[in-house]
């Protein structure tokens, strides 16, 4: 809480006693937060780049070991499969979840009364327990008595062994992930209702296409909401671990499985790593690699992005 | 940092209802406005399959679980008699309401107070210090969450409930962020005018914002519950003891024991996921309002 008041002592020599009052109960409101940044995000994040300059079973002290820990992480095969896994779903989730969501937020501009209730059945799931989301989906994607096989073969498609076939594992958690995406739905619905009605009208009036005036008002104007839920969604997906933990991990029978590699996503890995074998140490330098690959993707999206993103007004 | 200056010159969230019927726009045809209904309605059917599926199959007898058809039968409710005996159900629901409760309750009185010293105060830094406030968002989970387990392990409570809510006594970045936002949107003559009656600073904080900004507040508590209630990551780093299980890690167990590689009973995994997702759809028909504007109030950010 003393990180606050020195400026403001240091700039006005002579504060009166009701300005010292001020600047007291300023910094009685800030001193949560800057106890907890310090307990559980500044101090944290020093002790990770030591720790991961170490071996640490928690058991036994920390050893050094320089930078063993990275190079190891080079070198680990699991490194690669978790992380190329991990890009592999956001790639192919974060777009789609994007594209059906926009969809939907459309349909449901245009229904009128009915919104409401459609709303709630797209946003209900996200309600759902990650982890009942992961068995419920276990259950769906069974290759014989699934729901989703069964849905397929009514139309004759003989439907893959999702949850065995390591070529299918990873389509099956993107097919799950998509079940709950009501939040990007709201997102865009909010950009969509918040659109001015008169630039329809105007663009009509100028002869726009229907597709002419989607793409021309409609996604420059909500490019904004596209954008974000871009970015979240992907640091969202490039950290996910819940569902997928519950379905394929930490049961011992099933564990080390056929489908535990087609299936292993990073933060899964690093967890494993960190409080089931306790390499502590390499579990952090596993942690630090996860933060510049995400400060990579966020930058490149955030850069292009801004090519593309009209804000209202002077930014 | 652009989307700051244009999030504080927003008022408060204007509540999302749907909107009024419009009559169809000029030249939209009727017959197109049913297309669109019948394509929600596939939507909708799709989205609500799985729920069906899980509900109905709760209650039937374990070899009818994978059995065509969406209706309960045969009907075994036992089903739910035999989950709530197989495990600590019960124990488990308390905890996830006990922890959940201490966890929204936490962070939101946290969050507000802290969120008043931004929005209130101007000293210098400020708009430094905010901004790492916001940095924080950032960070992935991964990189802090060893270290966080290394303090409370030092501290003997690993094993016990509090690291699942304890870090919320210190605010949280985004509330921080939302309930600023709301406070910056209450007229400043509100407070300047007790200050003359002579409130002292807490009183401003307790009986003016606090009040005013009471629907940003309940967004804060119903998604914080929410997030509570479903984490399984926490639990599954801090406890041991089945007895101190909340509902996702119990759940867990249940498949682990009943499911694959277990004794394949489905039925008492089905009611479990029934028993752990219901308290979850009752509070979003309570709180449905809250859980919408805060969503969308995300999406303003950008």
């Amino acid at each position: 809480m003393t990180a606050v008041t020195p400026p403001v002592r240091a700039r006005r020599p002579r504060l009166s006693p009701l300005a010292r009052r001020e600047a007291r109960w300023a910094a009685l409101f800030l001193a949560p937060w800057v106890i907890g940044f310090l307990i559980f995000y500044a101090g944290p994040m020093a002790a990770s780049v030591w720790l991961s300059l170490t071996e640490y079973d928690v058991i036994n002290a920390p050893r050094w070991v320089g930078l063993d820990n990275y190079r190891q992480l080079v070198d680990d095969r699991m490194v690669y499969r978790s992380l190329g896994n991990t890009v592999y779903y956001t790639a192919l989730h974060v777009p789609l979840a994007m594209a059906i969501s926009l969809t939907l937020a459309l349909l449901l501009k245009r229904v009128g009364r009915l919104q409401g209730f459609f709303r709630t059945v797209f946003y209900l799931p996200v309600m759902t327990p990650a982890v009942a989301v992961g068995i419920l989906f276990l259950l769906l994607l069974n290759a014989q008595d699934g729901l989703i096989n069964r849905a397929l073969g009514l139309v004759g498609v003989d439907g893959p062994n999702w949850t065995t076939d390591p070529g299918w594992v990873m389509p099956g958690i993107i097919v799950m992930s998509l079940w709950s995406l009501g939040s990007t739905v709201i997102i865009y619905l909010a950009a969509l209702q918040n659109v001015p009605r008169e630039i329809y009208e105007a663009a009509t009036v100028d002869g726009a296409s229907a597709w002419q005036q989607f793409r021309h008002v409609t996604l420059p104007m909500i490019s904004g909401a596209l954008f974000f839920t871009l970015i979240v969604n992907t640091i969202a997906s490039l950290q996910m671990f819940t569902e997928v933990y519950t379905m394929y991990f930490g049961n011992r029978a099933t564990q080390g499985a056929f489908n535990s590699e087609a299936a292993a996503f990073y933060v899964i890995y690093l967890f494993q790593q960190a409080f089931q074998f306790l390499h502590m140490g390499y579990a952090s330098a596993l942690a630090w690699l996860l933060f510049i690959v995400i400060m990579i993707i966020t930058y490149i999206q955030v850069k292009v992005g801004n090519r593309f993103v009209y804000y209202e007004g002077d930014r | 940092m652009s989307t700051l200056v244009e999030g504080t010159t927003a008022v408060a969230v204007p509540p999302l209802e749907p909107a009024p019927a419009k009559p169809p726009r000029d030249g939209e045809p009727g017959w197109r406005r049913a297309l669109f209904l019948v394509a929600l309605a596939v939507a909708a059917v799709v989205f609500t399959i799985p729920f069906i599926w899980l509900v109905s199959a709760s209650l039937r007898p374990r070899e009818y679980v994978f059995a065509p058809g969406f209706l309960p039968v045969p009907f075994a409710p036992e089903n739910y008699n035999e989950a709530w005996a197989a495990v600590p159900l019960v124990t488990w629901l308390f905890n996830s309401v006990l922890v959940g409760v201490a966890a929204a309750v936490a962070v939101t009185l946290s969050s507000a107070w802290v969120a008043f010293g931004f929005a209130y105060f101007r000293f210098p830094g400020r708009n430094v210090l905010f901004g790492l406030v916001l940095a924080t968002m950032m960070l992935p989970f991964a990189v802090t969450m060893i270290p966080t387990y290394l303090i409370w392990n030092e501290a003997g409570l690993t094993d016990t409930q509090v690291p699942l809510w304890a870090g919320n006594l210190f605010g949280s970045a985004f509330y921080i962020f939302l309930l600023r936002q709301f406070m910056l949107s209450l007229p400043r003559e509100l407070f300047e005018a007790a200050r003359v009656d002579g409130a002292g600073y807490p009183t401003l904080f307790w009986r003016i914002a606090f009040p005013l900004i009471r629907p940003a507040l309940l967004v804060v508590l119903v998604f914080e519950f929410k997030a509570s209630w479903t984490d399984l990551i926490k639990p599954l780093i801090y406890l041991r003891n089945e007895e101190l299980f909340t509902l996702p890690r119990g759940l867990k167990v249940v498949l682990d024991r009943f499911g694959y590689g277990g004794e394949q009973q489905w039925e008492v995994v089905l009611a479990g996921s029934v028993i752990a997702t219901v308290p979850m759809i009752i509070l979003f028909f309570l709180a449905q309002r809250h859980f919408i504007e805060g969503i969308a109030t995300t999406g303003r950010r950008g």
